[in-house]
């Protein structure tokens, strides 16, 4: 059959011809309809209890450090703005593994990624939304509690408002960081498997099992007084590779026990950040392009 | 019991994919004693050091993935319907299950983690067989808690992971009367009991830890199969 015979019949219906919204709209509506997924946003109440009390745990020590400080008029506050996701890292790593499994792996539970594609939308940008909508609700996480760190401190008049502006700055600096990196480990585990109790408990598991094998040889390290491997086991939990960065090349106080000295181990850590990045959107694209296609 | 649903259980836990998850986690554990072995690292220190871990970090994972993943993938998917409707009382379903999630926390945390220990410190001051012990009664205690809260909540893995994450080890960490209700300190109490070495505490004493045991194991079971027994299953989530 030859294209310049065959027509396609106009039996009049009426045409559309105003504006079409593109593609910009249509990555837009996914992160935006990715980010109400992770916190449970136009979903019954049960899904909203876990990121709402999780969320609700991880900025309750903040507000009663502001609370304590203006009541007992201290002039300064116990929790650092770059130390805090550090120091709350289980209650993150819940967050992230219990709701990484509602964006990475719910469409390819239900086989209905293939409409998704039947849009004019491909793979990358259809993956990057939801990796934005992920690390913009673990941003939420990390940031706000230092934000009210930092609005608590200007309430209470804490003197050097200057330094303490800098190292709010640094510290969101960080936050993005943490986000990006803890959304890329939770998206990319999470989208190995298509069943929500497995992902959880495999994300978790990554977040938990690093850093306890971390903190432990770190522990026997330092006992034989190997500081040097002590500190370079600091690249290999994900929680201590972003303090890593923050310390080296963001000028904070060191969180983690062993912090990998020179600013030469601080752009290590950034490069690794950017490969724990990579490879988490890597494995999201392959799942989703895959599962595209059947 | 009921030896098809429960081959069909170890069937869906072992298949595929996330089977993984399981093999990979003790095999991490036995891979960190080997290495401390043979670097010369693994004194009675470390070794109680690797095998706390293994009692507060391995064994909650496992008893999770285990316990919620016998019954909470089919019950959040509907097919658990095709066995309800079989003419099996609900309470042999949930214990078969049940039983089948147990077997595995022992083959994939209790003996890797008796092996851990004997590859560290063979028998010295009895740590191993101890801790053997307490990952075993642990294991007993944890799993029927986190299948009965699979068969109560869709949540049931994050209220797992605050519990024993959240409660049992910050909590017990900052206020000791939080150790009281912990699984984690019971079984402790137990490694406590049976070695001689120092290293080895909990917050809570033999005489309380065994019948706390005991309760959350009968009482797991018990309310696991009685939710189970009322169970209707809903729509989508």
């Amino acid at each position: 059959m030859s294209t310049s015979t065959s027509t396609i019949h106009d039996i009049g219906y009426r045409h559309y011809d105003g504006p079409r919204l593109g593609a910009g709209y249509l990555v837009r509506s996914l992160y935006v309809h990715n980010l109400r997924a992770a916190w449970g946003l136009g979903r019954p109440a049960r899904a909203k209890i876990m990121p709402f009390l999780l969320a609700a745990a991880v900025v309750a020590p903040a507000a009663m450090d502001v609370g304590a400080a203006l009541i007992t008029k201290r002039s300064e506050l116990l929790w650092p703005y770059a130390g805090y996701a550090f120091n709350v890292q289980v209650i993150l790593a819940i967050f992230v593994a219990s709701q990484a499994p509602v964006l990475a792996s719910r469409e390819l539970r239900f086989h209905v990624v293939p409409l998704y594609f039947s849009r004019p939308i491909a793979p990358l940008p259809f993956v990057l939304a939801k990796f934005a909508a992920m690390a913009t609700a673990v941003l939420a996480m990390t940031g706000v509690p230092v934000l009210v760190l930092y609005v608590g401190g200007l309430i209470a008049k804490m003197p050097h408002p200057g330094t303490e502006l800098l190292h709010f700055l640094a510290a969101l600096v960080g936050c993005v960081l943490y986000a990006l990196v803890l959304a890329a480990i939770g998206t990319g585990v999470a989208a190995l498997t298509p069943r929500r109790g497995f992902g959880v408990t495999a994300v978790i598991a990554v977040f938990l099992l690093t850093s306890a094998i971390v903190t432990l040889v770190q522990n026997i390290a330092e006992a034989q007084t190997n500081f040097a491997a002590a500190k370079a086991m600091g690249f290999f939990a994900p929680f201590n590779l972003v303090d890593i960065v923050q310390v080296r090349l963001l000028g904070a106080e060191p969180t983690a026990s062993d912090v990998p000295s020179g600013v030469g181990g601080g752009l290590l850590a950034l490069v690794l950040c950017a490969l724990v990045v990579a490879g988490g959107l890597l494995v999201l694209h392959r799942r989703f392009r895959k599962a595209g296609l059947s | 019991m009921n030896s098809t649903i429960a081959m069909i259980t170890y069937r869906a836990m072992l298949g595929r994919r996330r089977a993984l998850l399981l093999f990979v986690l003790p095999l991490l554990l036995l891979v960190l004693a080997a290495v401390l072995r043979v670097t010369g690292n693994a004194d009675l220190d470390t070794t109680t050091n690797v095998l706390a871990v293994a009692v507060s970090t391995l064994l909650p994972l496992l008893a999770l993935i285990a316990g919620t993943g016998v019954i909470g993938p089919e019950i959040d998917d509907g097919q658990i319907m095709y066995v309800l409707t079989k003419p099996i009382s609900r309470t042999s379903v949930l214990v078969t299950k049940l039983a089948v999630a147990f077997s595995l926390v022992v083959a994939f945390a209790v003996v890797p983690g008796l092996l851990a220990g004997l590859i560290m410190s063979g028998t010295t001051a009895g740590v191993a067989p101890a801790f053997g012990a307490a990952l075993l009664v642990g294991a007993a205690a944890y799993t029927p808690i986190f299948t009965a809260l699979a068969v109560a909540s869709r949540n049931a893995v994050t209220i797992g992971l605050l519990y024993a994450l959240v409660w049992e080890t910050l909590f017990s960490g900052l206020a000791p009367g939080a150790g009281a209700v912990s699984v984690q300190q019971w079984s402790l109490a137990v490694a406590d009991a049976l070695t001689s070495a120092h290293q080895v505490d909990s917050t809570v004493s033999l005489g309380a830890a065994i019948p706390l045991l005991l309760v959350a194991a009968v009482g797991g079971t018990f309310l696991g199969a009685a939710r189970l027994r009322t169970l209707t299953i809903a729509g989508a989530e």
